[in-house]
C-alpha cells in the first residue's frame, strides 16, 4: 500500500476508455466481462483483506467461496429467499475464517498450511452442505438475487452489474467505516506491526482472527451471488480463485493506485473488472479454456516479481552502461 | 512500583541450544525511581526487559507491577501498565499508518477497541501539541506515514506513544543504540525530560557507561544473567566510569572489562 504509483492519470483513463469502446463493439462479451468483475469484486475485498491489511495470505478463500455457492445453493433449491441464502452465505464464511484464524493463532499453524486445511475440509463439507457436486440455479426454475430486476424487460447481465454496484458501494461504504474505527486502526496495525499492537495492549490474535472473518464473510458472500449470476454452483468453482484474487488485486493497485485507503478499495474492484475483461478478450481472440489457468499463473508470476524484474532490468543496464575496471 | 524476585529464564529448554540468560535476578523499584542497566553483549538486558513485559514468560520466580502480580499475565493485558521502547526504531510503531493513527492507538492502551472513530478532531489537537514539545516538526505532519520518518523521529514518536498514558512504569531497551550521535543525546534528552515531567519509574539499558553514570539515580550491572552491581543514592552520584570498570574486575571474576562492557 501506498507507493507512488507509476502510472500516470492518461494511463488510467486510457485504460477505461478502452474499455468503453470495447464496450460499443461487443457489448454482450463487455457486459458479462464487467458483471462477472464486480461480484468478484467483492472477492477481491476480501483477499485485500488478508493478502494487505493483515500480511497473511490466506489460502481459505478457495473452499470460502463455493461454501458461500453452496450454501446459498442448498437454500435457495429449498425454497429461502435468494437474499437471505446470499446473507447466510457471508454468515458461512464467516466461520469458515474463524476456523482458519484458530488453527493459525491458537494452535500456531503457518498461516498457509491453515489455509489448506480449511480448504481441505471446506471440500467434503461443501460437498454435504450441497448432497452433490453440482447444483443448477436454473433462473426459470428457482428465483435469485436478480430476479427483482427482470420485470423491467433489462438487457442482459445488467441486473447483476446493479446488483455488483449496489453491493460493491455498500460494503466499500461499510470497509471505510470500519477500518477508520478503534477496531479497524487495531487491524490494520497488527497487519503492520504486531510487536507494536501487542505492546500498546491489544490482543494481536483476536485481530487476525477478526480479519480473517471478515475477508471469508466476504468471499462467502461473493459466491453466492457468483453462483447465481453464472446460475449454479459447483464443487470446482472455487479452483485457482486466489490467483484471480491476486491477480485482480495486482493490476487493481498498479492501474489504478494506492494514494489512500478509499482509493485503493476502489483500485482494487477496478481491477477485478480489468482482469475478467483481459480474460474476455483473451478467449475471444482464441485462447482455449483449458490453457486460461497458465495464462493467468504467468501474468499473475509476472505481475508479482514486476520490482525484482525492474531492479534486475536497471542492474542489467547500468553493467552495460559502465563496464567493470580493469584491476579492482 | 516494579518487584522482581528470582526471575529465571531459560531458552531453548531441553535442546543443544539452551541457554540461561537470567539466573535468579531479583530487582525492586520505588515510584519514581529511574535505574540506567548496562551490561555487555548478551547479558541479559533485554531479557530482563521483555520478562517484565511479558513478550515471553519466565520459567521461575514472581513479577509484581504497581502491586498487581503479573507473572502469568499475557504480555497485551500488561500493556496499560507499561510504556516501551526498543532498539530498533522499526519496532514501536506502524509504518504504513499515519502519525496521528500511531499516536491514537497508543492514547487507547488499556481500553477495549471499540467502533468509534479512530482518530477524533480533538485528540488531533492534543497530539499536535504534544508533537510541537518535541521541537521535530512533526506537529504539521499528523497524517504522514510514520514509515517515511528518519529514525531519531521515529524514537521520539515512540518515546510519545509509550509515556501517553502515563504507565507504571517506562522500559527503554537501548533505544538510542541505532541513532546517530547527535540524534542520540536529542531522544535521551527528551527521554530525561518526560520521565522527570510526569514523575515515570523508569528502566534504561544502555549499552554506554556514560550514559548510564550521567542519566537516572541509581544503576544495576547485568553480567551472564545476573545483577553484580547495584548503586543508588550518593554513591551514585559520585560514580566514575574507572570505579564502575574496577567493580566489574572484582566482582565479576572476569579480567576483560572494556572487552565486556565497552563493545
Ligand atoms: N529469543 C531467544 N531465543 C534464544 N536465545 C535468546 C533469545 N533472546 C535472547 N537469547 C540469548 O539470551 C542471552 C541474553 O540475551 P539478551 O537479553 O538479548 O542480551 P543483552 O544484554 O545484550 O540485551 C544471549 O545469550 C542471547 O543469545
Ligand atoms: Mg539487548
Amino acid at each position: 500500500m501506498n507507493k507512488k504509483s507509476v502510472i500516470p492519470w492518461i494511463v488510467r483513463a486510457a485504460a477505461l476508455a478502452a474499455m468503453l469502446y470495447l464496450w460499443t463493439i461487443m457489448p454482450t462479451i463487455m457486459s458479462g466481462a464487467v458483471s462477472l468483475g464486480l461480484l468478484w469484486g467483492i472477492m477481491v475485498l476480501g483477499v485485500f483483506i488478508t493478502y494487505r491489511v493483515l500480511d497473511i495470505a490466506d489460502l481459505t478463500v478457495e473452499g470460502t467461496i463455493v461454501l458461500g455457492a453452496s450454501v446459498a445453493a442448498r437454500m435457495i433449491t429449498a425454497g429461502y429467499s435468494p437474499f437471505l441464502a446470499t446473507f447466510a452465505a457471508f454468515f458461512a464464511g464467516l466461520l469458515a475464517g474463524l476456523l482458519t484464524g484458530v488453527l493459525h493463532t491458537k494452535l500456531r499453524i503457518p498461516a498457509l498450511l491453515s489455509g489448506i486445511l480449511t480448504l481441505t475440509a471446506l471440500y467434503s463439507i461443501n460437498l454435504r452442505v450441497m448432497g452433490r457436486p453440482n447444483t443448477p440455479l436454473l433462473p426459470f426454475k428457482v428465483p435469485s438475487v436478480f430476479t427483482p430486476f427482470e420485470r423491467f424487460n433489462l438487457p442482459l447481465n445488467i441486473p447483476a452489474l446493479i446488483v455488483g454496484v449496489a453491493c460493491l458501494v455498500v460494503i466499500v461504504a461499510l470497509l471505510y467505516w470500519f477500518f477508520g474505527t478503534e477496531l479497524g486502526s487495531a487491524i490494520r496495525a497488527t497487519g503492520n506491526n504486531p510487536n507494536m499492537v501487542r505492546a500498546q495492549g491489544i490482543n494481536t490474535t483476536s485481530m487476525i482472527i477478526l480479519g480473517l472473518m471478515l475477508s471469508n464473510g466476504l468471499v462467502g458472500f461473493a459466491g453466492a451471488l457468483i453462483a447465481q449470476h453464472q446460475t449454479f454452483a459447483d464443487i470446482t468453482m472455487g479452483i485457482g480463485s486466489i490467483v484471480i484474487g491476486l491477480a485482480s488485486l495486482i493490476i487493481g493497485e498498479v492501474l489504478f493506485g494506492t494514494k489512500s485507503f478509499k482509493n485503493t478499495l476502489v483500485s482494487v474492484i477496478l481491477g477485478a473488472v480489468v482482469y475478467r475483461v483481459i480474460i474476455a478478450l483473451v478467449i475471444k481472440m482464441g485462447l482455449a479454456a483449458n490453457d486460461l489457468k497458465l495464462f493467468v499463473a504467468a501474468t499473475v508470476t509476472v505481475a508479482l516479481t514486476l520490482p525484482i524484474m525492474q531492479s534486475y532490468a536497471r542492474t542489467i543496464i547500468k553493467s552495460l552502461r559502465r563496464p567493470e575496471k580493469g584491476g579492482e | 512500583m516494579l518487584d522482581v524476585r528470582n526471575i529465571v529464564k531459560i531458552f531453548n529448554h531441553g535442546t543443544v541450544n539452551e541457554k540461561t540468560a537470567l539466573r535468579g535476578v531479583s530487582l525492586h523499584l520505588s515510584p519514581g525511581e529511574f535505574v540506567s542497566v548496562i551490561g555487555g553483549n548478551g547479558a541479559g538486558k533485554s531479557t530482563l526487559l521483555s520478562a517484565v513485559a511479558g513478550v515471553y514468560g519466565v520459567d521461575s520466580g514472581s513479577i509484581t507491577i504497581d502491586g498487581r502480580d503479573v507473572t502469568r499475565l499475557p504480555e497485551y493485558k500488561r500493556a496499560n501498565l507499561i510504556g516501551r521502547v526498543f532498539q530498533d526504531p522499526m519496532m514501536g510503531t506502524a509504518a504504513s499508518m499515519g502519525i496521528e493513527e500511531n499516536l491514537a492507538i497508543a492514547k487507547r492502551r488499556g481500553q477495549r477497541r471499540t467502533l468509534k472513530w479512530g482518530v477524533t478532531p480533538h485528540e488531533r489537537e492534543e497530539y499536535r501539541e504534544l508533537l510541537a514539545t518535541l521541537d521535530l516538526g512533526l506537529e504539521n505532519r499528523l497524517t504522514s506515514k510514520v514509515g517515511l520518518l528518519s529514525g531519531g523521529q521515529r524514537q521520539a514518536l515512540t518515546l510519545l506513544m509509550a509515556t501517553l498514558k502515563s504507565p507504571k512504569l517506562l522500559l527503554l531497551d537501548e533505544h538510542t543504540a541505532a541513532l546517530d550521535p547527535k540524534t542520540a543525546a536529542r531522544v535521551l534528552e527528551l527521554s530525561e525530560q518526560i520521565v522527570a515531567r510526569n514523575n515515570l519509574t523508569t528502566m534504561m539499558v544502555t549499552h554506554n557507561m556514560r550514559d548510564a553514570i550521567a542519566h537516572g539515580d541509581r544503576l544495576i550491572m547485568l553480567y551472564d544473567g545476573k545483577i553484580i552491581i547495584d548503586i543508588a543514592g550518593e554513591e551514585k552520584k559520585k560514580l566514575t566510569t574507572k570505579d564502575l570498570l574496577d567493580m566489574f574486575e572484582e566482582r565479576s571474576g572476569s579480567g576483560d572489562a572494556d572487552g565486556n562492557l565497552l563493545l
